[in-house]
């Protein structure tokens, strides 16, 4: 579905993205987790073709995506942005229709059959009883679930998440990633989320990646990629990582009595992350 | 009487949802709107120091229009609708119209507030335009065609341009750098026009006068100069006003629904500076219609720019036409200016509304 092979990035002089590999395929959940800094919304970025890369390809469904155009593409990857302003005086319904813009001709309407996508999108999202209220009535949980609507009323291939979940308590941050993993297995969108909760990571996504200075410092399924030094290699700070004790699968903790006895020691090893 | 809930769902389903906002929902809305405007037009064509009736009005109008006979009129009376008041009252309109539907797409494309047709250096670049027209030699011989139109034009797209050019970087041309390149663009015509007026003293007053603004000077040819640009505009912003829409959401999030930002932008910004500038070079610098008018149409009906633009040229000709009205009748004899008449009515009113709507509105 999503592929990239040794993508470059940079803003001006200073490079970002260092040569990333990274595949994903449909129906994949997959997190994307790394120091602040280390390029992952660079890579969201570059994906959703909002920054060019400066080297390597970025292939979608086997197409380079500066050949599709941004219509084309829009048509494919539906991006989910953090605190992205909405427009006051706007309902739900209206921020949501939105998403049909790369379906709609320049001179033309929407119609019923956008209507329906629509509803299904904010149904399936739990904000179709939302859908007169102005947008910035909303709260943030609601905010989000109507972003997501409006993602899949673009009827996506390729879903990009920056920290969905970052401004959200637990119970609507368990319900986003339920919904993001429903949406992968019942549709067979691939979904590419920015997540800095690792845990919660390892919890919902099938693959986690991480990020640290430019390139893939780990990628795979989370039992293998958070190990406790993996970790503490790519933050530069001590955790520990348990299983849980049902699924087995990792939780990640700070070790703060270790941190106290030795955190100098971790400060040197901090050095490579910017 | 109860309702099985299968049926009930049934029957919830084609109308649960929320209107849309299409050129066909809202055509009885702009129709009862373009109704309003006519009425307001016609009025303000049959008021005036020489007092002629409504069905007089019309009757002299529609003599006018070929293969109609509606026997024969005063000759005064005629003239004076004819040639006076309709040209005026139409470019007044027309004027209105063009101020009003350039200020909402500037707002739109800037998702400023505070954006006016004027934001480029439109009024600073055809005041210093007109000024040099009219300290040149040129300006004494003009006759009937006076020559300050086209070099006030000729001003207005110079200072847009440099605006534009001074604000792009690279491929795109970022809406701070283009607001504050209209500031400086703007002062500095402000300044050129402030000594040349000094300087050539002679001639501040009809320098003034030109600023100042006004249809009291009207023609028939002042209206079809505006005409081609006004409809331009119209014709070529109305349809993205869905584009628009979206665009409200931020820049980037409008590119990654595949809209081409940029190319909007320039679209509506060089649409909509040609229009002001031809409005601005045949009827002077009335300020406030441009950034009002839309206002006023969003607190009233939202801010869903295929409703927000259609009304918005709408209201800004009821509105310019109303202004001019009072503008000639306040004191007969001598006009005040229409730019005092836009703020000084204009503002209250805005006011008015700003706090109604601040009053129904729930504290966040």
């Amino acid at each position: 579905m999503l592929e990239l092979r040794a993508v470059e990035a940079a803003y001006g002089a200073r490079r970002v993205l260092r040569g990333i590999d990274l595949r994903v395929r449909a129906g994949e959940l997959v997190a994307l987790a790394g120091p602040n800094g280390c390029g992952k919304t660079t890579l969201l970025r570059v994906v959703s073709g909002a920054h060019p890369a400066a080297r390597g390809d970025v292939l979608v469904d086997g197409e380079p995506i500066q050949r599709a155009g941004s219509r084309r593409l829009a048509q494919r990857i539906a991006v989910v942005a953090q605190g992205a302003p909405l427009p006051d005086g706007f309902s739900a319904f209206d921020v949501a229709m939105m998403g049909r813009t790369p379906h709609l001709g320049l001179l033309q309407s929407e119609g019923g059959r956008d209507i329906d996508i629509v509803r299904a999108a904010m149904l399936r999202t739990r904000s179709w009883d939302l859908r007169a209220r102005p947008v910035d009535e909303l709260s943030g949980g609601e905010r989000q679930r109507v972003l997501i609507a409006r993602a899949l009323a673009q009827e996506p291939r390729l879903l990009l998440l920056d920290e969905p979940t970052s401004h959200l308590d637990l119970a609507h941050q368990v319900d986003t990633f339920r919904l993001l993993r429903e949406l992968c297995a019942a549709d067979g969108i691939a979904a590419l989320a920015v997540v800095h909760d690792l845990t919660l990571a390892a919890t919902f996504a099938d693959r986690v990646a991480l990020i640290a200075d430019g390139r893939v410092a780990a990628d795979g399924a989370p039992a293998t990629v958070l190990r406790a030094e993996t970790i503490e290699r790519v933050y530069g700070v001590p955790v520990r990582v348990l299983a849980h004790p049902r699924t087995g699968l990792p939780i990640v903790v700070p070790d703060a009595a270790r941190e106290r006895s030795d955190g100098a020691a971790f400060a040197g090893v901090a050095g490579g992350a910017p | 009487m109860q309702i099985a809930p299968a049926r009930r769902a049934r029957l919830a389903a084609p109308d649960d949802a929320p209107p849309l906002v299409t050129w066909r929902t809202q055509a009885p809305l702009f129709l009862l709107a373009a109704l309003g405007t006519l009425l307001v037009a016609l009025f303000a064509v049959s008021w005036g120091t020489v007092d002629i009736p409504p069905r007089t009005t019309l009757s002299i109008l529609a003599g006018h229009l070929p293969f109609i006979s509606t026997g024969e009129h005063a000759a005064t009376a005629d003239a004076i609708i004819w040639q006076v008041r309709m040209p005026r009252v139409l470019l007044a309109g027309m004027v209105g119209a063009t101020l009003a539907f350039s200020g909402a797409a500037y707002q739109g494309v800037f998702r400023n507030p505070l954006a006016e047709p004027y934001l480029l250096g439109v009024a600073a670049g055809a005041s210093v335009g007109a000024t040099l027209m009219i300290i040149s030699p040129l300006f004494v011989v003009a006759g009937m065609f006076s020559p300050v139109p086209p070099a006030a034009f000729a001003g207005a797209l110079i200072a847009v341009a440099l605006s534009y050019g001074l604000a792009r970087n690279g491929g795109s041309v970022p809406a701070a750098s283009l607001i504050l390149a209209g500031v400086a663009v703007s002062s500095i015509g402000t300044a050129v026009v402030t000594y040349l007026m000094l300087t050539y003293n002679e001639r501040t007053l009809e320098i003034l006068n030109w600023i100042l603004g006004g249809f009291n000077t009207a023609t028939w040819t002042d209206a079809a100069i505006l005409l081609p640009y006004a409809a331009l505009a119209l014709a070529g912003i109305a349809p993205l006003a869905r584009i628009i829409n979206v665009m409200q959401l931020d820049e980037d999030e409008a590119r990654h629904l595949g809209v081409n930002v940029e190319a909007v932008k320039v679209a509506v910004l060089a649409l909509a500076s040609l229009a002001t500038a031809a409005a601005v070079s045949v009827s002077g610098i009335i300020g406030f219609v441009g950034l009002i008018v839309p206002h006023a149409v969003r607190m009233a009906w939202g801010p869903d720019y295929r409703r927000l633009l259609p009304l918005s040229a709408l209201f800004g000709a009821a509105f310019l036409i109303l202004a001019d009205l009072i503008a000639r009748s306040i004191n007969p004899g001598y006009e005040v200016p229409i730019g005092v008449i836009t703020a000084l009515v204009g503002a209250p009113f805005f006011l008015a509304l700003l706090r109604r709507q601040g009053a129904g509105r729930r504290p966040a």
